[in-house]
């Protein structure tokens, strides 16, 4: 269970976040959905302590992210991760970009993280691409490897950044079919996305974030069906 | 009006001394680069993370050893320091102004490669709970090293070509060498000619190894 406490973040002078309270129960895939620059991505930083905070508290499993003796890498790995530009390792292989991990952050054997590796690129669908180099990647396969590197350190919680923004119209489905299958496998996933369909259909609950609050959260059929909040109602009518 | 008559033959008989001194030259090169490359790592992560004095101190390593002569980095060591009593032989005079300059250099190229690295790849890095370390060691320096990988070639060629600079000092590398024995024959011509061709002998022996090795390293 994650647990956000009052949650503010300062990028200078500029409030970003305004006190933010969300609790995510294990099992539940939330969608956060907001306009650019609403503070969506700040909050999944705050959360794997990428980014520090000023004030409140995020809380995983009982462990308080930003206290001083956390220790954070241990906890990190309970916390995957997916970037809006994949960030894939280009000097390693498909295979070795996703054994890495597993191998030097949890001293695993080479030949167990290898075979952890190949387990999850066939789970993402690239299980004929072991030896290629990312480069030799489309945005949508490399996206998946991202998503492959994160699993592969068995973590309890899936965090998206924006994972389809960065890819072209056609590669965005494959990506989001994988998130549905982690989604259906009962992953605790949190998705900051702009795929309106993705949010509606896969979510347990969607959080529409405006100006660094939290202005609306519930099911997606109150949040697109019946929107209450102004801000929210002018967002969706702004996108269909 | 052309009378000069060439003679090889004394500057035959020398060779084996001429490579003699080419392998000392080649030597003295590798290990100022050997000396560049870790200080200038240390100087170019210095600019890049640190403040206060010690910034200001690789700044200015930075600023002299890349923007004066390298003859006068050379004297420096070698007259300057032995007029305030430091008194080095020709070899480590050598030795200490090419590793100064090579650093310098070197410096310059990490910086940029560092730059050119994504903050991304830190994030995603330290995202599946790699230490700072770890996320140094195995993604950033790999990346880093392939960037500064054909800069660094040109330095090591660098470093072979100015360390000619040391016959000025009185050391016997290949040039001073060169200038020994030519001053005893009078043969100056001819024993520069031999020498230039075992310089760019050496320099392309460097350049095909650098390619060799570059083709097994770089599979991406």
């Amino acid at each position: 269970m994650i647990e956000i406490r009052g949650l503010e973040k300062f990028y200078g002078s500029l409030q970003v976040l305004k006190g933010i309270d969300l609790d995510v129960p294990n099992g539940e895939v939330l969608s956060i959905i907001g306009a650019s620059g609403s503070g969506k991505s700040t909050l999944l930083y705050c959360i794997n302590a990428l980014e520090a905070i000023e004030a409140g508290s995020v809380v995983v499993d009982g462990i308080d992210v930003h206290a001083k003796g956390t220790d954070i890498n241990a906890l990190r790995q309970k916390l995957g991760m997916v970037f809006q530009q994949w960030n894939s390792f280009p000097h390693l292989t498909t295979l070795q970009n996703v054994a890495l991990a597993p191998q030097i952050v949890k001293g695993k054997s080479k030949a167990e993280s290898r075979e952890i590796a190949a387990r999850q690129l066939e789970h993402v669908g690239l299980g004929d691409k072991f030896d290629v180099y990312p480069s030799a990647l489309s945005g949508g396969q490399q996206q998946r490897l991202a998503i492959a590197r994160a699993l592969a350190m068995e973590p309890e919680y899936m965090l998206f950044d924006e994972a389809t923004s960065a890819l072209d119209p056609e590669l965005v489905g494959e990506v989001l079919d994988t998130m549905r299958l982690l989604a259906e496998e009962g992953m605790t996933m949190i998705c900051v996305t702009h795929e309106m369909s993705f949010a509606r259909d896969v979510s347990d609950r969607v959080a529409f974030f405006h100006q660094g609050v939290i202005e609306e959260i519930d099911t997606p059929a109150e949040i697109f069906g019946s929107p209450k909040s102004e801000h929210l109602q002018k967002f969706l009518s702004n996108i269909r | 009006m052309f009378d000069y008559h060439f003679h090889w033959r004394p500057v035959l008989k020398n060779l084996p001394d001429l490579l003699a001194a080419g392998l000392t030259t080649l030597e003295v090169a590798v290990l100022a680069m050997i000396i560049g490359i870790v200080v200038g790592l240390g100087l170019a992560l210095i600019r890049l993370y640190l403040k206060g004095p010690v910034r200001w101190f690789a700044t200015a390593w930075v600023e002299l050893a890349r923007n004066t002569p390298a003859l006068f980095q050379l004297f420096f060591f070698g007259f300057g320091l032995g007029a305030m009593g430091i008194h080095m032989s020709p070899y480590a005079i050598v030795l200490a102004a090419l590793s100064f300059n090579c650093a310098g250099y070197l410096a310059e190229n990490f910086r940029g490669g560092f730059q050119a690295i994504p903050v991304t790849q830190v994030r995603a890095a330290r995202s599946l709970g790699m230490t700072a370390w770890q996320t140094y060691t195995r993604i950033i320096i790999p990346q880093v090293f392939r960037i500064v990988y054909h800069p660094l070639t040109n330095q090591m060629v660098w470093a072979v070509l100015i360390s000619s600079l040391g016959m000025l000092v009185g050391f016997r590398e290949l040039s001073g060498e060169t200038q020994a024995l030519a001053s005893r024959t009078y043969r100056i011509f001819e024993y520069f000619a031999v020498t230039a061709i075992i310089y760019y002998v050496i320099v392309k022996i460097i350049l095909g190894a650098s390619r060799l090795l570059a083709a097994r390293l770089f599979r991406y």
